[in-house]
């Protein structure tokens, strides 16, 4: 079993590569980040902290919404595609059950958003050490919090990518139905709260109903962990900031179940596909 | 031995039945061609006894497995119709992971390789194989770990004549070692007579089955004659027969295969007025169309 699936997760990483996925991803990671970085390196002495946390807390804003993009990116063709060529009939008529074909380029493509933001974070902290010397280093946590929840929010998008994969069948349909994800779960979802909590003036569903909306968002949870968690909470605005009274537990176990979750919603889409 | 049966196998895709009633059996080492037009139910009947759609009725057994079950997996082997295998993997990455999914030693990856013609081409990008080159690795896939059962979804499509014959060379040896074969094909002449039985499907029902000649002789078509008559002869023998009708200076006519000798006994009575002639027996195509036909 074990050797099936890291077989398939061999081969997808090669595909990965040399389809650029990989470069790309490092890249535009890698770049965000530089820029970041150098544009939050200067008026940080103020404030009292880190630069390497104020850095951190910017980048959360961006992988918040690149992390999941690139994870899309990289998923929606994993099954739609596989269709389209005529491999999936064959790849079922192996000894290879559908959950470890799936759980195979799962570890691929969760690799290629692994190297993305530790290569891409790394830059902002060398960056950091580099402008104002080792006792940067003091923000080195908050660093590598980024990196964990970075990709666990990949897990989350890799699996949902391949959701869509399994309901569209077809490649186009699949990068459709994945930008309209992206939209609605980074974009719109945030927007709809906004609205509903400025109707709401206040009311019992700010109070009650909109930390947990929040927190169900795993996109929402990367980024209160992320930010409440660094002592950068200065640096948070909009929704973050009305909500950095959550407990910092919730959006920790929405992070952890979502992989969960979302793996097992594809699976089940998988189960429904007839090759 | 039996590796393959089926018995009333039904398919419905909604109100459209795919699949009607259809019994087929193949012993070991038997080779067994799939003819049907376009949508006949080729590819359905396949994919069911892969166990990659559920039946609606009737039974698949797989050297009496389920089919899809995991002994009947090990048996089996599949090449999908028009397989497109990752376009960035070279051929020789892409067979040794199918080996790998099989729990197979990787390094025999070149030995098949080299058995389907592709010893040179193994370690290039499969983008740049033609259709025939990606053919032969889904062959190759196919061969892996001695299987009893093959299934292949027109194998021969996108083959030139020469890689044809050698495909159906790899099958006889495949049928000689007991792996019973069944291909699929929408012409009769692309099968010829490598094959051991031939099974006729048309609208999802087993129209014809059986053996070439046994066909020729079911299909009862009328033989054609061609008659190239002697200079200056051409009158003469035209009134000897009378049934034929000229076109470019040959007499041709038709008569049933039954009638074949004394046709042949009026041909040698007037030998000295010919100067050539053919009796042509029905093309495959014509054996096939007009199986198809009649049942349709
Ligand atoms: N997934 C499907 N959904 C609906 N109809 C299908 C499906 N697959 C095949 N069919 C129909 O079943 C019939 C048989 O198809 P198929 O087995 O692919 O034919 P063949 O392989 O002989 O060309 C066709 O009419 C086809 O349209
Ligand atoms: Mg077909």
């Amino acid at each position: 079993m074990f050797g099936r699936i890291l077989s398939t997760a061999r081969i997808e990483f090669a595909i990965a590569v040399r389809n650029r996925w990989v470069a790309i991803s490092v890249a535009m990671m890698m770049m965000f980040s530089l820029v970041l970085s150098v544009a939050g390196s200067a008026p940080s002495g103020d404030l009292g902290i880190d630069r390497l946390s104020v850095t951190v807390a910017s980048l959360t804003s961006l992988s918040v919404y690149l992390v999941p993009l690139i994870a899309l990116l990289i998923s929606f063709d994993a099954i739609a595609g596989e269709a389209e060529r005529g491999t999936l009939p064959l790849h079922l008529t192996y000894p290879l059950g559908r959950g470890e074909l799936l759980f195979g380029k799962l570890l691929a493509q969760l690799a290629v958003v692994a190297l993305a933001v530790l290569l891409g974070y790394a830059v902002a902290a060398v960056v950091a050490v580099w402008g104002g010397g080792l006792q940067e280093l003091a923000g080195l946590p908050a660093l590598v919090r980024l990196i964990w929840t970075s990709v666990l929010l990949g897990a989350v998008f890799l699996s949902l990518g391949h959701l869509m994969s399994c309901m569209a069948r077809r490649p186009s349909g699949a990068a459709g139905m994945a930008i309209g994800l992206w939209l609605v779960a980074i974009v719109l979802y945030d927007l709809g709260l906004l609205a509903a909590i400025v109707a709401d003036d206040g009311g019992a569903f700010t109070t009650r109903i909109f930390p947990w909306l929040l927190v169900a968002n795993p996109a929402d949870a990367f980024r209160i962990f992320n930010l409440a968690a660094s002592g950068a909470v200065g640096a948070a605005s909009g929704l973050s900031g009305a909500a950095n009274t959550i407990a910092q537990w919730k959006p920790l176990l929405s992070l952890v179940l979502w992989p969960v979750l979302a793996a097992l919603l594809a699976r089940a889409a998988f189960q429904r596909v007839q090759p | 031995m039996t590796i393959l049966t089926l018995s009333g196998l039904t398919k419905r895709y909604g109100a459209q039945t795919a699949l009607d009633g259809v019994d087929l059996t193949l012993a070991a080492g038997e080779r067994v061609a799939l003819l049907g037009h376009n949508g006949a139910g080729k590819s359905t009947l396949m994919k069911l006894v892969l166990g990659l759609i559920p039946v609606d009725a009737g039974k698949v057994s797989v050297a009496g497995h389920a089919p899809g079950s995991s002994v009947a997996r090990a048996l089996t082997a599949y090449l999908p119709e028009n397989a497109a295998f990752h376009p960035a993997l070279t051929g020789r990455e892409q067979i040794r992971h199918y080996l790998r999914l099989r729990g197979d030693d990787p390094a025999k990856a070149d030995g098949l390789l080299e058995r389907v013609g592709l010893g040179d081409a193994g370690r290039r990008r499969i983008g740049t194989y033609s259709k025939g080159m990606r053919q032969r690795i889904g062959l190759a896939q196919a061969l892996i770990g001695a299987p009893r059962l093959m299934i292949l979804d027109e194998p021969t499509s996108g083959l030139d004549p020469v890689s044809r014959r050698e495909f159906y060379s790899l099958l006889d040896e495949l049928s000689a070692a007991g792996t019973a074969i069944l291909l699929s094909s929408h012409a009769l002449s692309e099968v010829e007579a490598r094959t051991d039985r031939i099974a006729i499907l048309s609208d999802g029902r087993l129209v014809a089955e059986g053996s070439l000649p046994e066909l020729r002789i079911r299909a009862a078509l009328p033989l054609t004659v061609h008659l190239r008559p002697r200079d200056g002869q051409a009158d003469q023998l035209a009134s000897a027969f009378p049934e034929a009708s000229m076109a470019n200076g040959v007499l041709s006519f038709s008569c049933p295969a039954t009638d074949k000798l004394a046709v042949m006994g009026r041909i040698s009575g007037l030998a000295p007025q010919i100067d050539d002639f053919e009796v042509l027996p029905p093309s495959l195509d014509d054996i096939y169309s007009h199986i198809s036909r009649r049942a349709a």
